[in-house]
C-alpha cells in the first residue's frame, strides 16, 4: 500500500466515536413496539460505516463485532425479526464493546478484554440465528445460507485473464467458501462467495489484482439468477456500467458524496434565482449538477480507499478544524479588536471636519471587527446536546440497577456554550444526574405511596439568561430533609441554628467532607462530593444554586459565563491603575454618606448598605497604591457579593464596561494573591481582573 | 537549574558560542543568544502589588502578557531609571517569556571555550551557581550567566513555588 493510512486514523476515530454515540442515542429513542424504519435504518448505517472504516483500517477486532451487529441489524429492519427490549440490551452493550475497542486502539493501549466481545458476539449471533431458519428457509436463495457471521457476495469479473486471477481465487478460497457460478470463455467469471470478511476488506484484496473497474461485487441479496444475467447485460450493453452496482453498494460513501453537491446545487439554484433570476444562475446549477454527476463514479471506482477518506472532506456543511488553529484564530482577532480600539482612541482627538473620511473608515472598521470577533467567538460554540446527549444511558442503567422507573426530560439541547465549558461541565452534570436519580427520586413503591406517579421525572434544561448560561437539573423526588441536613451539620461541628433560611440550609450539603455516605443513603440528602461540583463550576467562572422542597423535589441550578476567553467586566480607577471587576459579582456601586461608615475594634471598617454592615474593604490599600482618596465618602463602594457573602471595595471612580479577553498571568508569570487574570486595554496597557472570591474571603478574615 | 540546560550551556567545542552582552552598572554580563526573543524599549508597564521591587509589572507584548524583572535593581547594579533608553531584553527560557531590564545592551560576541574560564569562588548578590563562566576577550571580562536557572530560581519569584 503506498499511501500513509494512519494520517487517516484520526478521523476515522472521530467519526467512528460519533457513529457510536448516534447509534446510541437511536438506539434509546426507539420504540420496541413500533421501530421507525427510518430509525432503524440510520442504526444500521451508523454501524455499516463503522463496519467499513475498521476494515479499511485494518482493525479488525472492530469489523468482526460490528459484522455481527449488522447481520441483526439488518434482519430487524428488513422485518425478519421482531424487535425486542433484550436485543436494544445487547446493542448497547455491543456499542460499549466497540467503545472500548476503538479507546483501545486510539490510545494504543491494552486491547479489551476476548471474553467479553466472544460473549457479545455469541449473543447476537444467536439472536440473528434464532428466528431466521424457520423463517425464511423456504425462500430458495438461503439454500446454501451462510452462516450467521458471513456475508455472501456476488462477484463478477470482466476481461480478465484467468490466469491472471488464480492466485485471487486461491486467496479468496482461504478466506470463504468460493462457488465458481458462470465461466464464459476465459474473460469472464463470475462467483458466488461466502466470507466473514467485510465488503472493503475483499474489495481491497481484489484491488491487488485486478482493477476495480474490472470487478461487479454484490451483496448477498441480490438473487444470483438475476444477479448474472444483471451483470452480463452490463457487460454487454456499455462499457462504463459495471461502476453502478459497485457504487451502489458503497452507500454512505455514495451517499455522502452526493448529499452536499445536491445540497449545494439547491443553494445555488436558490441563490441564482433570488439574485439574478436568469441565465447566469441556471448556467451555475448545471455546472453544480454536472459536477454532482460526475462525483459518485469517480471517487468509488479508482480507489475504495477515498470513500472512507470522502466523509471527513465532504462531510455536510461543517468540516474538521483542530482546536488550536480556532483557538489561535480567536487570539488574534483579538488582537486585532485591541488595535482596533487603539485607532480608536488616537482618531477620537481629530479635528471631524478635517478627517471626516478617516473617522468614517474607522466607524467601520469597529463594526466590522466587532462583527468579527462574534463570528469567530461563535466557531467554539456548540449546543449543549453534546452533554445532554449522554444521559439517557446513564438515565437508564442507572435507574435498571436502581429498579426505580425514570423519565429523562431534557430542553433547551441547541443551547450554545464554549466548546472548553462543555467539556468542563460535563463532569459535574453526570454527578448532578447521578445523585438525583440516587437520592432524589424515590422507588416506584415509595412514590406510589406518596401518592405520586410511579415513574419519576429528570429535567435537564439549558437556557440563556443575559450572558450567562443557566443549566437546571431538576427532579421530582423526595426533596431534602431540612433537620437532617442540620442535624449532621451539628454532628460535623458546622456551625448551625435551627432559624437558618432553608437556602442556608441548602448551602451546607456544598461544605467539603459534609457529605459522607452515611449521610447519604437512605436520606435524601444528597451530596457525594457535591463540594466537587461546586468547586468544579466556580473553577469556570459559575455559580451552583440549589432549591428543594420537601416532597416535591429539587432543583440545581448551574450559571456559567457563555465563554472562558470573554468577560464583561466594570473597570475601575484607583491611583493611576485600572482594574477590572467581573460584572457579574456587582450587585450596585454607590457613595456612602460619611456616617454610613464606622469602624469596628477601630481598625475594621464596615459600611452600612440599608441596614446591612457589609465588611469595607479598600483595593488602595490591598494592592499598596497612591490612591487619589482615601475617605470612602469622596470615592465609589461597589458592593459585591461572591458564595453568598457580600463585602464593600473601595475604589476612586468607576471608568467603564467592557467585554475584556482574559489573559492568564500564569502563562509567563505565577498566580497573584487577589488577581484572577489580567486583560489588554484599548489603549494597550495592561490591566488586572480583580478575584471576587479571594477578596471577598479576605474581607471576611 | 535543570541538567540539560546546564549542559547546553557547557561550552563543548571551539567553533564557540555566540552571547549577547549587556551591561549593568559597570559590569559586563553576556547571555546565551538562543534565550533571546527580541529587544523592546521599556514602557507601559503594569505594577503588580505585593511583589518585590525588582519585578516591575507585566507588560502586553503583542497580546502576551509578560512579566518584567530589573536586574539592576535585583543585583544592585547601575540606577534604576527609566526613560526612552531603557532596554529590554525579551527571552524565551523554560517554555516562557520573560522581559529583564539592563542598563544597556553592548553587541553579540563569539566567544571559545578557550576564551571561558571558570568562575571562582566568590560571594557576591549573583549566586555563583548561575555563573557559567567568565569570558575575556581583549581587556574586556563577560560574565556568562545561565539565565533561564536564574530567571526560574525562586529568589527571582516568577514562578509558583
Amino acid at each position: 500500500m503506498t499511501v500513509d493510512m494512519s494520517q487517516f486514523y484520526e478521523v476515522f476515530f472521530e467519526e467512528a466515536a460519533e457513529h457510536l454515540a448516534s447509534m446510541e442515542g437511536l438506539l434509546l429513542k426507539l420504540d420496541i413496539d413500533a421501530p421507525d424504519a427510518d430509525e432503524l435504518n440510520a442504526i444500521f448505517r451508523a454501524a455499516h460505516s463503522i463496519k467499513g472504516g475498521s476494515g479499511t483500517f485494518g482493525f479488525t477486532d472492530m469489523t468482526g463485532v460490528t459484522h455481527i451487529l449488522e447481520n441483526l441489524l439488518d434482519k430487524i429492519r428488513k422485518g425478519e425479526l421482531a424487535l425486542r427490549q433484550e436485543m436494544i440490551d445487547v446493542f448497547l452493550e455491543a456499542g460499549d464493546v466497540l467503545k472500548a475497542q476503538l479507546d483501545a486502539h486510539r490510545s494504543g493501549g491494552e486491547s479489551v478484554d476476548e471474553a467479553r466481545i466472544a460473549s457479545v458476539c455469541a449473543v447476537l449471533a444467536k439472536m440473528t440465528s434464532e428466528e431466521t431458519a424457520p423463517a425464511t428457509s423456504s425462500t430458495p436463495r438461503q439454500n446454501a445460507a451462510p452462516s450467521a457471521d458471513k456475508t455472501r457476495f456476488h462477484l463478477a469479473f470482466k476481461r480478465v485473464a484467468k490466469s491472471k486471477l488464480e492466485n485471487l481465487l486461491r486467496e479468496l478460497a482461504e478466506n470463504g467458501d468460493l462457488k465458481v457460478q458462470e465461466e464464459s470463455g476465459n474473460e469472464h467469471l463470475s462467483l458466488m462467495f461466502d466470507t466473514t470478511m467485510s465488503e472493503t476488506d475483499l474489495l481491497e484484496l481484489i484491488q491487488y489484482v485486478v482493477s476495480l473497474k474490472q470487478v461487479v461485487l454484490a451483496t448477498g441479496e441480490i438473487d444470483p439468477a438475476e444477479f448474472a444475467r444483471d451483470a452480463f447485460g452490463f457487460f454487454e450493453g456499455n462499457p462504463g456500467a459495471p461502476e453502478a452496482p459497485l457504487v451502489a453498494e458503497e452507500d454512505d460513501g455514495f451517499g455522502l458524496f452526493v448529499s452536499p453537491a445536491e445540497l449545494k446545487s439547491q443553494q445555488e439554484a436558490d441563490d441564482g434565482f433570488g439574485l439574478f433570476e436568469d441565465a447566469p444562475g441556471t448556467e451555475q446549477i448545471k455546472q453544480v449538477e454536472a459536477t454532482a454527476d460526475a462525483a459518485p463514479i469517480k471517487p468509488a471506482a479508482p480507489t475504495p480507499k477515498s470513500t472512507a477518506a470522502a466523509p471527513a472532506n465532504t462531510e455536510g456543511a461543517s468540516i474538521r478544524v483542530s482546536v488550536e488553529k480556532v483557538d489561535q484564530l480567536i487570539n488574534l482577532v483579538g488582537e486585532l479588536v485591541i488595535t482596533q480600539a487603539m485607532l480608536a482612541q488616537t482618531t477620537a482627538n481629530v479635528d471631524p471636519t478635517l478627517y471626516e473620511v478617516l473617522l468614517n473608515s474607522v466607524a467601520q472598521l469597529e463594526r466590522n471587527t466587532r462583527d468579527l470577533q462574534e463570528s469567530v467567538m461563535s466557531i467554539r460554540m456548540m449546543p449543549i446536546s453534546f452533554v445532554f446527549s449522554r444521559f439517557p444511558r446513564v438515565v437508564r442503567d442507572v435507574a435498571n440497577k436502581l429498579g426505580k422507573q425514570v423519565e429523562l426530560r431534557t430542553i433547551g439541547e441547541g443551547t450554545e456554550l464554549d466548546k472548553g465549558l462543555i467539556e468542563k461541565i460535563a463532569d459535574p452534570l453526570t454527578h448532578l444526574v447521578r445523585n438525583s436519580l440516587d437520592h432524589g427520586i424515590e422507588s416506584p413503591e415509595k412514590r406510589i405511596a406518596a401518592g405520586k406517579d410511579p415513574k419519576g421525572t429528570l429535567t435537564l434544561r439549558a437556557s440563556h439568561q443575559g450572558g450567562n448560561i443557566v443549566i437546571e437539573v431538576s427532579d421530582d423526588g423526595g426533596g431534602l430533609s431540612r433537620e437532617r441536613i442540620l442535624a449532621k451539620a451539628k454532628e460535623k461541628g458546622i456551625p448551625v441554628s435551627d432559624s437558618m433560611t432553608d437556602q442556608e440550609v441548602w448551602l451546607l450539603i456544598f461544605a467539603p467532607g459534609f457529605s459522607t455516605a452515611e449521610v447519604v443513603t437512605d436520606v435524601s440528602g444528597r451530596g457525594v462530593g457535591m463540594d466537587v461540583v461546586k468547586r468544579n463550576i466556580e473553577g469556570m467562572g459559575g455559580r451552583v444554586e440549589l432549591d428543594s422542597k420537601t416532597g416535591t423535589g429539587t432543583t440545581v441550578t448551574i450559571r456559567l459565563p457563555l465563554t472562558l476567553a470573554i468577560l464583561d467586566g466594570m473597570s475601575v480607577a484607583v491611583g493611576n491603575e485600572v482594574f477590572i471587576i467581573p460584572l457579574n459579582y456587582i450587585i450596585e456601586s454607590l457613595q456612602p454618606a460619611e456616617h454610613d461608615v464606622k469602624t469596628v475594634a477601630s481598625e475594621g471598617r464596615v459600611v452600612n448598605v440599608r441596614g446591612e454592615y457589609l465588611p469595607l474593604m479598600a483595593v488602595h490599600s490591598l494592592f499598596n497604591i497612591k490612591p487619589k482618596t482615601t475617605d470612602p465618602s469622596k470615592g465609589i463602594l461597589v458592593i459585591i457579593e461572591s458564595d453568598g457573602n457580600k463585602a464593600a471595595l473601595l475604589v476612586d471612580e468607576l471608568v467603564g464596561q467592557h467585554q475584556v479577553v482574559i489573559k492568564s498571568l500564569e502563562t509567563n508569570f505565577r498566580k497573584v494573591r487577589g488577581i484572577s487574570a489580567a486583560t489588554i486595554m484599548g489603549d494597550g496597557k495592561v490591566a488586572l481582573i480583580l478575584d471576587m472570591v479571594a477578596l471577598v474571603r479576605m474581607a471576611r478574615k | 537549574m535543570s541538567e540539560p540546560s546546564m549542559s547546553s550551556a557547557q561550552i563543548s567545542n571551539d567553533a564557540g558560542r555566540e552571547f549577547l552582552t549587556f551591561t549593568l552598572g559597570n559590569e559586563e554580563y553576556g547571555i546565551d543568544i538562543l534565550k533571546v526573543q527580541e529587544i523592546r524599549g521599556y514602557d507601559a508597564v503594569t505594577h503588580i502589588a505585593n511583589t518585590p521591587a525588582f519585578i516591575k509589572g507585566v507588560i502586553n507584548l503583542r497580546g502576551v502578557i509578560v512579566p518584567i524583572v530589573d536586574l539592576r535593581i535585583k543585583f544592585n547594579l547601575g540606577t534604576a531609571e527609566y526613560n526612552p533608553f531603557t532596554v529590554v531584553i525579551i527571552l524565551n527560557v523554560a517554555g516562557r517569556v520573560i522581559g529583564i531590564v539592563v542598563d544597556g545592551v553592548s553587541d553579540v560576541t563569539i566567544l571559545s571555550s578557550a576564551q571561558i574560564k571558570p568562575p571562582p569562588e566568590l560571594t557576591s548578590s549573583l549566586d555563583t551557581q548561575f555563573i557559567q563562566g567568565l569570558g575575556t576577550m581583549d581587556d574586556r571580562m563577560i560574565i556568562l550567566i545561565d539565565i533561564e536557572a536564574l530567571l526560574m530560581s525562586p529568589a527571582l519569584e516568577l514562578i509558583d513555588a
